[in-house]
Formats: structure tokens, C-alpha cells, sequence
């Protein structure tokens, strides 16, 4: 691993070298809200801000897009389309959220949509200020030592830059005058000092050890039941979730037609169509069995597939849900509350 | 075929896995009133030798502006260059397939799922339960072992339908009754018309019609409406068919066949990839899989 040294005052140069290889995006502070937008350079951004409301996934795998364009001789491929980018301020937690991702879409049968964008987006990790909603130190991705092109974590004085990858190497090597080798005692004790003072600001306590058992004890648990009663079932809970990966299919004709295109976009286990088969047949019909699925898969299922939970401790789901259903919560009501029916 | 699996191997990863291939439509006809029967050649030669499949396994078929689902396949690929589907009229999709017509164009992309394992069931007897629909996907698994009869022990296929109008492939399978290195049993719940000459009753019937099965040495697999599974499978492990080898396979709403639509996902399992041919051992331990009773959640 390549660790350098940069002048904080000196990012700002740096980003408008970086310009040169694509767009730049990072976060932005619009009233309450953060998002990812296309920005000029480094004065647009809010570094400061714990979490944009929607996880970089969106990059890489788009609300929604065309797959195929097709006419009455079959399907044409769209690919292709997708610009350069630089994705600046991406926190540890979702830097492993993409890489929960990358499992996913690019090992078995790659799925070439996100393998495009992948391809032609440039990651630049940034340290973060935790909140109160997040967890990371109990999901073990408070810090991140793969997975991005760049790394910078600010330590008041001056950045730390980890170089993560051959392309950000690229990076480093547009402007090498701004970097340094030169670390030295005082740098590695500021750097430890972070790394204390970060642990410390998680106040979530939440555990998520032994879930895959809690869950399999509590499946029948009246929890369930209740935190059903609650659900709205509106998804938000899906779309704002680093790790949720699901997506629904539809065929969009032109009027009076044949041609058209074949469509992907985000779907959410939480809505009832989810699994609705043809003939009627629902096999999650109850809101219970719904949000029992999201749960399960990220705290049980996926434990039992990977050795570890598909939640990255981002607190997304506890800032967003408006009825206050999140993995804190339903840890925590698993647990607590008498399981047993 | 090793040359072919490593240029379909190669395709998988460089090529687009969701990018349909047309298919030429080369027969249709009705199987029942709501069900028909189709064959299927590529229009690209070349894709329909590439299509080398275990019974057992589904492909995603569609048609543009309908959009795409899974079918399972009822052809074996003992018998290579035509690919086999019985689709029953359900929804938007398989309205307009139904208004396809010979000669014309669907879109297919597979094969997908596990299959039946075949490695595993070669050397043992095949104890075969079709219910309905059921039939669609052990079809392929019965003329596979038919097309490879030296590499199986005792086979016995039994097959229920509500009545004999609704049973499908019924000509081919009252043919097989004349062979005698099979035993073939068939049920309707009714007879309609009077002149059905099998037996009469509920699928599990026949097993009392049955010969005696060496039980340790047998592979079971079910396929049926919901209903079905509850009492066969009552009726194999009475049997003492080992759990791990009573086979059935399930249905799911899919998207993508291949673990990244999310939509089959159960538990840690994708029905697409990990399925859709399940051991009865999975069931007992999964309980989305089919859960509840040995009810809802099964192929129809």
C-alpha cells in the first residue's frame, strides 16, 4: 500500500488537475439534504456532511436505465453511454457497500451495465465525521484499506492519501509535486489519534454478533408482527441502502409500434409485487414476510453466504425510515423483547 | 461437447448474460386447452448446438414489449437441437406467446439453475411423481434417463392429472406404458369422457400401485401444484427415501435467472442459481423454501 502526504490547501488544485480525466462529482448540501452532483471543483462541496441520502450505488447501477433497445429482429445492447467520472467524498462504509456490490454484479455472470460504469468511474474516499445514526465500528467498516482509487483522510493539518489502484496512481502522478513519502513520527501518531477519536463518535449501540442465530430463534417472534403493523412498505428503507440490490424489469413499447426498450430500475422487497408470479400466486404476500426478508438477508442470510453482515453501518435506513424501523431497532427488538410466540 | 461448453464458457464472460437470442418457433400445438407445446430452433445454427442443458434447468424466454420470465425446459438434451417448452397461458407474456405462430421469433437466454444431478441419480433407481404442470420439467428428466437407460437403475414414473384432457403429453406417456424397462402409471382425478382406461384418484393412489423400492437406493423427484407436495412427500419418506433424495423443483418470480435481480432470493439462497432443483432436506431447514406446512410457496 502507497500512503502520501498532501497539504490540505492543495486538494483544491488537485481536483482541477483530476477534471482532466472526467466529470467531477461529490457532495453537496442542498438545505437539509446531501446528494452527489456534478460540481465545479472542491469550494461546492460539503466535505463536513456525515451522509448523502442516496449511497454512491446509484452511480454504478442508475435508478434506472435502458438494458436493450429492441425491434421486431431482436435486442441491440445499449452500453457505451456512460461518462467518466470521479466520485469525490465517498466514506468508508459505502466504499464497502460498493464493494458488497462488486460481489454481486461482477463475479459470477457480470452483469456488463455496472461493469461499464465501474470501469469509467474513479473512486476518491474521504474520511467522514460520524453521527449519531451511525454503526460502522459493529459492522468492522469504520476504515477502509481497499476498494477505491484514492483515499484521503484529513488530519486537521494535512491529508493522508491512500493509493488504492494503478488508476489513481495516474492521479497522483498528474500533479506528483503535491504528494510527499515524507511521514514521519508525528504524522503516524496524528494518524492513531484519528483513528481513536473516530471510534469514539459512534454512539449507536447496536451488536450485531450471533444474528444469523437471534434471527433464526425470533422467526416466529410477535416482534415481527409488530414492526409489520408499523410498515408503510414504502421501499425507502430499499432505495437508500448501499447494499440493496434489487431490480424489476419492464419492456417500454413505442405507441402504434414495435420498437421499444427494455428497462431496469431499482425494486424494493418491501413492495408487494416483489414476488407475485404469474397466476396470481404471491409467495410474500403479508407485509410480515416482507420486511422479514429484508432483515434476514442482511443480517442472517448473508452472514451464513459471506461470513459477514451485508450491513455497513451507514445509518441510512435509521435516518430515512419514517417509522423508525431500522437494523438498530429491529436488532435490538429481536433481542430485547420476548422472541419466543 | 467439451469444445462447445468452453466457447459457451467464454461467452458468459465476455458477452452480455441478459442479451436474448431469437429462437425460430418450428412447432406449436395445443397440449390441453391452456397449455401448449413448443419447439424451438435458434435462428443462429450455431446457438442451438451451444445449448447444452441438465434436465431440471429453466431459461428466460421473452418478447419484446412483454417483457421476460422464466420456463423450464421439457426436452432432454440427449436429444440435442431442439429445445422444448410447455407454456401455460398465465399472463401478459404468455398471452402473446400463445398468439405466436410457426415460423415466428421468441427471445431465449439460458440455460440457467442447477438441474437435477444427474451424477448423483445415475447408478440409482428414479422414482418420478408428476402433478399437472409438474410434468413440464420431469419430462426432461424421464426421457433423459429413457435416452440413457443403461446408466439407470429401476425407473417408475407416476403422473396425475384432474382429468384426461388436462393431461399433458398424454399420448407419449400411454406409449411408454408399452415399454417394459419402465414402469408407467397414470391418474386423473376424474374422467370426463368416459373412455379413460388408467386409474382413477389422486396421484398418491398410484403408489400403492407401485412395486416395492429399494429405498436407500432411490431418487425421488416431485413436481406438482402446491397441494401435491404435502401428501407425496408424506408418502416418500414413509417410503424411507433418504431427505436429500427426494428432489423437487420450485417456482419464483424472476428477473435476471442469474442471482442478480434479487427477486428468488430465499434466505441465503437464490432459486435461480442454487435452484431451482431442491433437496427435501433444504425445505425442512429453509423455511421460506416451502415452509408452512409443506404448502404455498411450490411450483404449480
Amino acid at each position: 500500500m502507497m500512503i502520501l502526504k498532501m497539504k490540505k490547501e492543495d486538494l483544491s488544485v488537485f481536483l482541477e488537475t483530476a477534471k482532466e480525466w472526467g466529470e467531477l462529482w461529490g457532495p453537496t448540501r442542498k438545505g437539509e439534504r446531501i446528494a452527489f452532483e456534478k460540481v465545479d471543483g472542491l469550494s461546492q462541496m460539503d466535505l463536513k456532511a456525515t451522509r448523502t441520502m442516496i449511497p454512491p450505488k446509484k452511480f454504478l447501477y442508475p435508478q434506472r436505465f435502458t438494458m436493450f433497445d429492441f425491434d421486431d429482429k431482436g435486442y441491440v445492447e445499449r452500453t457505451g453511454h456512460a461518462p467518466n467520472r470521479i466520485l469525490f467524498g465517498v466514506h468508508p462504509c459505502d466504499i464497502h457497500g460498493i464493494q458488497i456490490m462488486d460481489k454481486l454484479f461482477l463475479e459470477e455472470f457480470k452483469d456488463p451495465y455496472y461493469a461499464e460504469r465501474k470501469e469509467k468511474t474513479l473512486l476518491l474516499g474521504h474520511s467522514c465525521i460520524p453521527d449519531d445514526k451511525c454503526m460502522c465500528t459493529e459492522t468492522y467498516t469504520e476504515f477502509i484499506a481497499e476498494g477505491f482509487d484514492l483515499f484521503f483522510t484529513d488530519l486537521k493539518m494535512f491529508y493522508l492519501v491512500w493509493v488504492g489502484s494503478s488508476r489513481g496512481h495516474d492521479l497522483v502522478r498528474l500533479k506528483p509535486e503535491l504528494f510527499s513519502r515524507d511521514i514521519g513520527k508525528e504524522d503516524i501518531l496524528s494518524y492513531n489519534e484519528y483513528r481513536k477519536w473516530k471510534k469514539s463518535q459512534i454512539q449507536a449501540e447496536t451488536d450485531f454478533t450471533g444474528m444469523p442465530d437471534i434471527f433464526e430463534l425470533g422467526y416466529d417472534s410477535l416482534v415481527w408482527d409488530e414492526l409489520a403493523e408499523k410498515c408503510l412498505a414504502c421501499g425507502q428503507c430499499t432505495m437508500v441502502c448501499p447494499t440493496c440490490n434489487c431490480y424489476n424489469v419492464v419492456d417500454e413499447v413505442e405507441l402504434g409500434t414495435v420498437d421499444g426498450t427494455r428497462d431496469r430500475f431499482w425494486d424494493s422487497c418491501m413492495f408487494r409485487e416483489y414476488s407475485l408470479v404469474a397466476g396470481g400466486h404471491n409467495f410474500r404476500d403479508k407485509r410480515v414476510d416482507r420486511l422479514k426478508l429484508w432483515y434476514t438477508h442482511k443480517l442472517q442470510a448473508y452472514i451464513g453466504e459471506f461470513g459477514e453482515p451485508s450491513c455497513v453501518g451507514c445509518g441510512r435506513c435509521v435516518a430515512t425510515c419514517p417509522v423508525d424501523i431500522n437494523v438498530v431497532t429491529v436488532t435490538e427488538a429481536l433481542r430485547e423483547q420476548e422472541v419466543g410466540r | 461437447m467439451k469444445k462447445l461448453r468452453v466457447i459457451l464458457d467464454e461467452r458468459e464472460v465476455d458477452g452480455n448474460p441478459f442479451q436474448p437470442d431469437m429462437w425460430r418457433i418450428v412447432r406449436r400445438y395445443p397440449l390441453t386447452n391452456d397449455v401448449n407445446f413448443y419447439q424451438a430452433r435458434a435462428v443462429d445454427v450455431d446457438r442451438t448446438l451451444l445449448m447444452d442443458y441438465l434436465p431440471g434447468q429453466f431459461v428466460m424466454g421473452s418478447v419484446s414489449g412483454d417483457g421476460e420470465a422464466p420456463f423450464c425446459i421439457s426436452s432432454t438434451p440427449s436429444r440435442p437441437g431442439l429445445l422444448e417448452l410447455c407454456i401455460r397461458k398465465m399472463g401478459t407474456l404468455t398471452e402473446t406467446v400463445f398468439s405466436l405462430k410457426e415460423n415466428q421469433t421468441i427471445g431465449i437466454r439460458g440455460p440457467y439453475g442447477n438441474g437435477f444431478p444427474i451424477d448423483k441419480m445415475e447408478g440409482k433407481d428414479i422414482l418420478i411423481i408428476a402433478g399437472g404442470m409438474g410434468a413440464a420439467p420431469l419430462r426432461s428428466l424421464l426421457l433423459y434417463a429413457l435416452d440413457n437407460r443403461d446408466k439407470f437403475g429401476k425407473i417408475t414414473y407416476l403422473h396425475g392429472a384432474r382429468t384426461p384432457g388436462e393431461m399433458l403429453f398424454r399420448e407419449e406417456f400411454m406409449q411408454l406404458k408399452e415399454r417394459d424397462d419402465l414402469a408407467c402409471l397414470l391418474s386423473v382425478d376424474e374422467d370426463d369422457t368416459g373412455a379413460w382406461t388408467e386409474k382413477i384418484g389422486v396421484v398418491t393412489k398410484l403408489f400403492d400401485e407401485m412395486e416395492p423400492i429399494d429405498a436407500a437406493n432411490t431418487y425421488a423427484a416431485v413436481c406438482g401444484p402446491p397441494v401435491m407436495y404435502k401428501f407425496v412427500i408424506q408418502r416418500l419418506v414413509g417410503l424411507n427415501i433418504p431427505k436429500h433424495q427426494i428432489l423437487m423443483t420450485l417456482e419464483r418470480r424472476m428477473k435476471c435467472g442469474i442471482g442478480k435481480c434479487g427477486h428468488c432470493a430465499i434466505e441465503y439462497l437464490y432459486t435461480c442459481m442454487d435452484g431451482p432443483v431442491f433437496t427435501y432436506w433444504d425445505v425442512l431447514h429453509m423455511k421460506e423454501l416451502i415452509g408452512k406446512g409443506v404448502s404455498d410457496n411450490v411450483i404449480a
